[in-house]
Order: C-alpha cells, then sequence, then structure tokens
C-alpha cells in the first residue's frame, strides 16, 4: 500500500495505491491524517483509480476521515474507484456523505 | 466433480492478502469472470478480519483460522471458521452497521457485504468455541450451461 499527494489551488489530492484491507488500515489512517492536519484546503479529493482492493475496513477508515474533516468544513471527493471497490462504497451508503467525482 | 482444498493459518493480519488471493486462485478452475473472482476475494476478506478483529481478543495466544472451500460443477462453496470467543448475537451482529468496536472507526457492514457479494451467508457457533461463516457463490451461470450443451 502506498500513498501519493500533491496540492493543487484548494484542493488536497490524495491518491490510494494497492489494497486496502485492516493490515494496511491504521497507515492509510494515520497518513491521511498527517496530511489533512495543520494543513489549509478546501477540499480533499481521494483518487482511488489505483485502489486493486477494498473491504469494509476502508469504509470504517473513510468515515473516520469524514468525521475529522466535517468540522473543519472540508468536504471529501472519490475519484474513480474500481468497480469492486465502487460495489463496497455503494454497499455502505458512503455516497450519502461523499461525492464520487469521475 | 468435486474438488477441495483447506487452509489453516495464524489469525494475523499479514495472513489477510493471502487468504483472500489462495481462495480465488483456486476458484479460477471454474473460469470465474474478474468481477466474481474480486466478490470472493472481498468476502473472504471481511469474513477473515472479522476472525482476526474480534474472534481471538487475547493477543498473546495466537488463534488459528481454517478456511475449506469446496468448488463443484457451477458454484464455489467457502467455509471460514474459528475456535475463538464466538458471537453473542448472531442476528445483532449480522444487521447492518453493527459493531462492538465503534472506538475503532468499524463500518460494522462486514456481514452485509459478504452477503451482497455472495448468494447464499449462513453464521453458526463452532463447537465447542468459535463461529462458522458459510458462503455460496454460483460461478457458472445459465449462459455457460448453454455453451456447455
Amino acid at each position: 500500500m502506498t500513498i501519493e499527494h500533491y496540492k493543487k489551488a484548494d484542493t488536497l489530492h490524495i491518491k490510494l495505491c494497492g489494497e486496502l484491507d485492516e493490515h494496511h488500515s491504521a497507515y492509510v489512517r494515520t497518513t491521511i491524517d498527517m496530511l489533512t492536519d495543520g494543513d489549509t484546503f478546501k477540499r480533499v479529493y481521494i483518487d482511488m483509480s489505483d485502489l486493486d482492493f477494498m473491504d469494509s475496513t476502508g469504509i470504517g477508515v473513510l468515515i473516520g476521515r469524514y468525521k475529522r474533516l466535517k468540522p473543519r468544513g472540508i468536504p471529501i471527493f472519490i475519484q474513480s474507484p474500481r468497480p469492486t471497490v465502487d460495489k463496497v462504497l455503494k454497499l455502505s451508503g458512503i455516497y450519502e456523505i461523499m461525492t464520487k467525482a469521475g | 466433480m468435486e474438488n477441495q482444498m483447506t487452509v489453516i493459518f495464524d489469525a494475523v493480519t499479514e495472513n489477510e492478502a493471502f487468504a483472500r488471493n489462495t481462495v480465488a486462485a483456486f476458484c479460477v478452475a471454474l473460469d470465474p469472470t474478474v468481477d466474481q473472482i474480486n466478490d470472493i476475494k472481498t468476502a473472504v476478506s471481511e469474513a477473515v478480519t472479522n476472525c482476526i478483529v474480534h474472534a481471538y481478543p487475547d493477543k498473546s495466544q495466537k488463534g488459528k483460522i481454517t478456511i475449506t472451500t469446496t468448488i463443484s460443477d457451477n458454484s464455489v462453496h467457502i467455509v471460514i471458521s474459528d475456535t475463538g470467543i464466538g458471537i453473542e448475537d448472531v442476528d445483532s451482529a449480522m444487521q447492518p452497521f453493527f459493531t462492538t468496536k465503534p472506538e475503532q472507526e468499524r463500518s460494522g457492514m462486514g456481514f452485509t457485504v459478504m452477503e451482497s457479494f455472495t448468494d447464499s451467508l449462513t453464521v453458526e457457533q463452532n463447537k465447542p468455541t468459535g463461529t462458522v461463516v458459510s458462503m455460496t457463490k454460483t460461478i457458472r451461470g445459465a449462459d455457460w450451461k448453454k455453451k456447455k450443451h
């Protein structure tokens, strides 16, 4: 599991690459928190185009990040999830709190 | 023809990828679609994660997870069992968003995902302790049967 990131204008882009399961959840959680804490931006894009696998552990991670960013008024956008990952996302109802962008 | 394989491994997160990839590799003989393979991987990962996170709270003792996968003509049957503490209330545990560990950012979607990604799911008590999760998924649909005959 690797995480790439860059900031452009007011948007923080985070790209998840690899497989997000329980084994990698702590790393993803702490890395996203490290990138978002103490920095200023207006929105976060999470690029999932290279995320080969994600189970419901990933849903827990996303909801946790949502709860941290919502008080700061920062929305999260989900970008380009693969079909199976998208299926888990849809099933969890996460798109009611995060917008799918592409 | 039926073909079966069993793997037994330690209930540690390092083995999650091994577990789902091993079951998926065994199912390849049924010529599944990429989506079907991914469904199986996801369902297995959910069940194995449950065993690791919930079944063995005493981390000083290494628990084991057993997966028996059986493929037959047109379906795969996966039985994932542990000998841990078991589930107190299976009906509640199977409800979407139910979790006993909300402080750990758990989604409570594990059984819901297993149910949605397979054709049947049963959760039973293991004897004398633990949990047995059984899932069946049809791989070869009507199209394949038409082609074969």
